[in-house]
């Protein structure tokens, strides 16, 4: 009679031990990118599998999730339901969705192959090629979601190409390169727990919660599918984290740097997602405060007491974080306002129902900052001159958002916060201390972004014009905008009946699609 | 109660994304792996020099000697997208699980002769690592190869290997009643048995190569080209003859796998090498190198497995693959 194995021993013995120390070739050759960042792994033996799955189990599991995800799609695609959606505008969260986080997930993807290549550990080297093939789930998924949204609404058209190119794109783009350009260790603190972690329900539950509460369920659907794989990249990013401190005291002072600059890194990334959390949902569920306050504020918060055993402190640069809670959708929206003829969304001003939302949600911030902003700049519409920016923006390099961010912290809400360092006789500015700090910390690493505005002035994003640069992105002129006039909404109204269809449906579709 | 079910008629703006419809046209709609798989990784305008390959960008076409005008150009004839490949495997898993219950249920191995047991021990137990180092292999293609067609193949390459290296473990733990023992005697053989040592030391430096292109032709075409109709295959079938039949089914995972997998890599390798000539040339001067140091290696495995017929199978195995490359334009 054969003895009993329970699952651990069972996935131990199935695993464990497939690799080996090299001996024809050095270890510090085949697992090259082990060492060079000054981590010390002592013995990766320690590691706990945050996930006891077996290969077999994957498939399995996965190809039954994906069989429902599916069928939802199809019969989403089927029955044209993005007609059951609340307001049109909504989809403009679907768009920054496609354009801006869906080429994260397929960034993940490979990264986590690296990791995968890089460990010599089976534990870590498994947990990661799991993470590095979810991930590419996630964005071939999103891919065939969104693909219905964009055979009916515009802006998602070629998405590829934009994240390659657009001046707000940038953002995510650099955020993830600055962790895919470092070392093995940085990137999966970066992501796995900086991210994933600490943050991601700042991502996921807005866009997917926004999906739920304006009838998209094709989204919502894949949004939860994606979920039962999240919750293992954050056991991951969780582990990592306490494997590291536990296998060398030297490794807190590394590790702690890198969770202060990713930290910073990614919640000024969701500075975008504020924005659409707060202006462009049609049916909010949730503000944007209130959400840092759950999600950070308190989980974090619990989180960081538990860590603090390993000598871990809550992230530098989180109290402002959450001063600027208060003002950050606000002030990317204002942002977005003055250039959004240069997006490929549309975005308007709030309606008197949203921003009497705004005032409850934001009580000490709205009225008295914000809502004369809005009502000025409605009043310059009515008057026929709706207030656009033709020039371009001074953007931070380490983050690349346009310098609009306010001296919060300080006291000084009205005040544009900038800072300057200098590196070999040039000037970099930067919005905040904590971009400055990353910066400082790393200037040679940082003059090298691809920053957007700087690549127009030189010649390199096809033309001296704004209309040379928007069809460089390949957008068409009636992706961006302000919302109300779009060629979206036409097309909504005539898909709802609710306006004399036939002609702005003619009006919309491109010559090539009639 | 009336029924009303006219729905308004909508016709799209668009059938493709842009960058599907510059690949195909605009009026035919994309197929679900064409919109899995085109165009998906990133190509120009990197913010940051890479750590771990300055002197590169983070996605380069100059991380191997291939040239492509259009990395694109070749397609999985499987057509496998993330969604597809676990259905495909979940199948696979699901009569792979059938299987072992049979031959557990049935004491199946009980009947196997001891001699037979001791060879099957030897010969596929130790297969395990080099399966995980095949996945080390393929983790490096998906992390710095080029195009999101070949890079993905990669990732599922490499996770069919951890499957099998689980399925040969289980075997091991089939054969001993769930002790460790053949395990830990196949690891020991691994690094030290002579038997293995030629096939280990290609692997190892198959993994310090820093073409990933060279790599792949290494791992997926040449090492695997002669290990699986070798054992699973030939081996197989000789212990099947003998007695051991329960092994058709416990390796049918393995068998079925090869078969699937040369699908793409003959499909990758010939419209590289139709290409250009230099392609075809590097290409070939690949599979010549390896092929000869390959070849050794693999000898006193041939012979474990089918003692003094060992040479035959493998100048078999050895035939079967230059002609199977001589078919994708490879002359070696």
């Amino acid at each position: 009679m054969a003895k009993k194995l329970n699952m651990r021993k069972r996935y131990e013995l199935l695993t464990r031990g497939l690799g080996w120390e090299p001996t024809y070739q050095p270890k510090e050759k085949v697992f090259a990118q082990e060492a060079y960042e000054g981590i010390k792994i002592t013995d990766w033996s320690k590691w706990e599998d945050p996930f006891r799955l077996t290969a077999d189990a994957y498939w399995k599991y996965q190809a039954e999730k994906d069989k429902k995800l599916y069928a939802v799609m199809d019969s989403f695609a089927q029955n044209n339901a993005h007609l059951n959606l609340a307001d049109a505008s909504y989809v403009n969260a679907l768009k920054l969705f496609i354009q801006g986080v869906s080429p994260l997930e397929y960034a993940a993807h490979r990264n986590f192959a690296r990791l995968a290549r890089q460990f010599s550990g089976e534990g870590a080297q498994i947990a990661c090629q799991m993470q590095s093939i979810d991930e590419l789930r996630h964005a071939q998924t999103q891919i065939h979601t969104i693909s219905h949204y964009n055979k009916h609404f515009h802006g998602m058209h070629d998405p590829f190409h934009m994240f390659d190119r657009v001046w707000y794109l940038s953002v995510p783009k650099s955020y993830f390169d600055d962790a895919s350009a470092a070392g093995p260790f940085e990137f999966i603190t970066s992501v796995s727990f900086s991210f994933e972690y600490l943050l991601t329900n700042l991502l996921f539950v807005p866009f997917m919660s926004g999906a739920a509460y304006n009838g998209d369920m094709a989204t919502v659907t894949f949004g939860f599918s994606a979920q039962s794989d999240e919750s293992r990249h954050m056991t991951l990013g969780l582990e990592i984290i306490k494997f590291l401190l536990e296998q060398h005291e030297d490794n807190l002072p590394i590790v702690q740097g890198w969770i202060d600059k990713h930290f910073w890194r990614a919640y000024r990334l969701l500075g975008l997602v504020a924005m659409m959390q707060d202006y462009f949902l049609p049916e909010s569920p949730m503000s944007w405060k209130e959400g840092w306050q759950i999600y950070f504020v308190e989980n974090a918060g619990a989180l960081f007491n538990d860590l603090a055993r390993y000598g871990l402190r809550m992230p530098k640069y989180h109290e402002i974080a959450t001063a600027e809670a208060d003002h950050i959708s606000h002030q990317v929206f204002g942002i977005f306002y003055n250039y959004i003829h240069a997006a490929a969304f549309n975005l308007g001003l709030p309606s008197e129902a949203k921003m009497n939302w705004l005032s409850e949600k934001y009580p000490d911030t709205f009225d008295k900052y914000y809502r004369p902003r809005m009502e000025m700049w409605a009043e310059m519409a009515k008057e026929g001159k709706r207030f656009f920016n033709m020039g371009l923006p001074q953007l931070c390099q380490v983050c690349q958002i346009p310098m609009g961010f306010t001296e919060i912290a300080k006291g000084e809400p009205m005040q544009v916060a900038y800072r300057v360092s200098e590196f070999r006789g040039d000037k970099f500015h930067t919005c905040s201390d904590g971009c400055k700090d990353i910066f400082d910390h790393e200037p040679e690493k940082y003059v090298n972004a691809w920053l957007p505005v700087h690549q127009i002035f030189q010649g390199n994003c096809g033309g001296a014009t704004v209309p040379d640069v928007l069809a460089w992105y390949h957008f068409h002129p009636e992706d961006g905008g302000d919302y109300a006039g779009s060629a979206d909404e036409a097309r909504w109204k005539a898909m709802k009946g609710t306006a004399a269809s036939s002609t702005a449906a003619a009006k919309t579709a491109p010559a090539d699609a009639a | 109660m009336s029924l009303n079910i006219a729905a308004k008629e909508i016709k799209p703006l668009r059938l493709n994304y842009a960058h599907l419809a510059r690949r195909m046209g605009e009026h035919k709609p994309a197929t679900r792996y064409q919109e899995a798989v085109y165009d998906v990784q990133p190509t120009t305008n990197f913010h940051y020099p890479p750590s771990w390959d300055p002197s590169r960008k983070l996605y380069d076409t100059a991380r191997t000697a291939i040239v492509m005008q259009d990395w694109y150009s070749f397609t999985d004839p499987r057509q496998f997208y993330y969604t597809s490949y676990v259905a495909a495997r979940a199948k696979q898993q699901e009569i792979m699980e059938s299987n072992f219950e049979l031959v557990e249920k049935r004491h199946l191995l009980q009947s196997l002769p001891a001699e037979l047991a001791e060879q099957l021990r030897q010969v596929l137990i130790p297969l395990r690592h080099y399966e995980y180092g095949a996945n080390m292999n393929n983790q490096d293609i998906c992390h710095r190869g080029y195009g999101t067609t070949i890079t993905s193949l990669a990732s599922f390459n490499g996770f069919d290997r951890i499957g099998m290296a689980q399925y040969l473990s289980r075997i091991a733990l089939l054969l001993d009643e769930n002790e460790e023992t053949s395990l830990h005697a196949a690891k020991q053989a691994w690094l030290e048995a002579p038997t293995w040592q030629g096939l280990r030391h290609a692997l190892e430096d198959s993994f310090v190569l820093d073409d990933w292109f060279e790599i792949l032709v290494v791992q997926d075409v040449v090492m695997d080209g002669l290990l699986y109709p070798l054992i699973y295959e030939g081996f197989i079938s000789q212990v099947a003859a003998q007695g051991g039949s329960a092994f058709l089914m416990l390796t049918q995972f393995m068998n079925e796998w090869n078969e699937e997998n040369s699908r793409w890599t003959n499909q990758l390798l010939k419209v590289t090498a139709s290409e250009s000539a230099a392609n075809a040339e590097l290409l070939a001067q690949w599979t010549q190198t390896w092929l000869v140091r390959l070849e050794q290696a693999f000898m006193p495995i041939a012979q474990l497995a089918f003692g003094e017929q060992g040479a035959e199978q493998l100048a078999t195995v050895k035939a079967t693959l230059l002609a199977r490359l001589a078919k994708q334009g490879i002359k070696v």
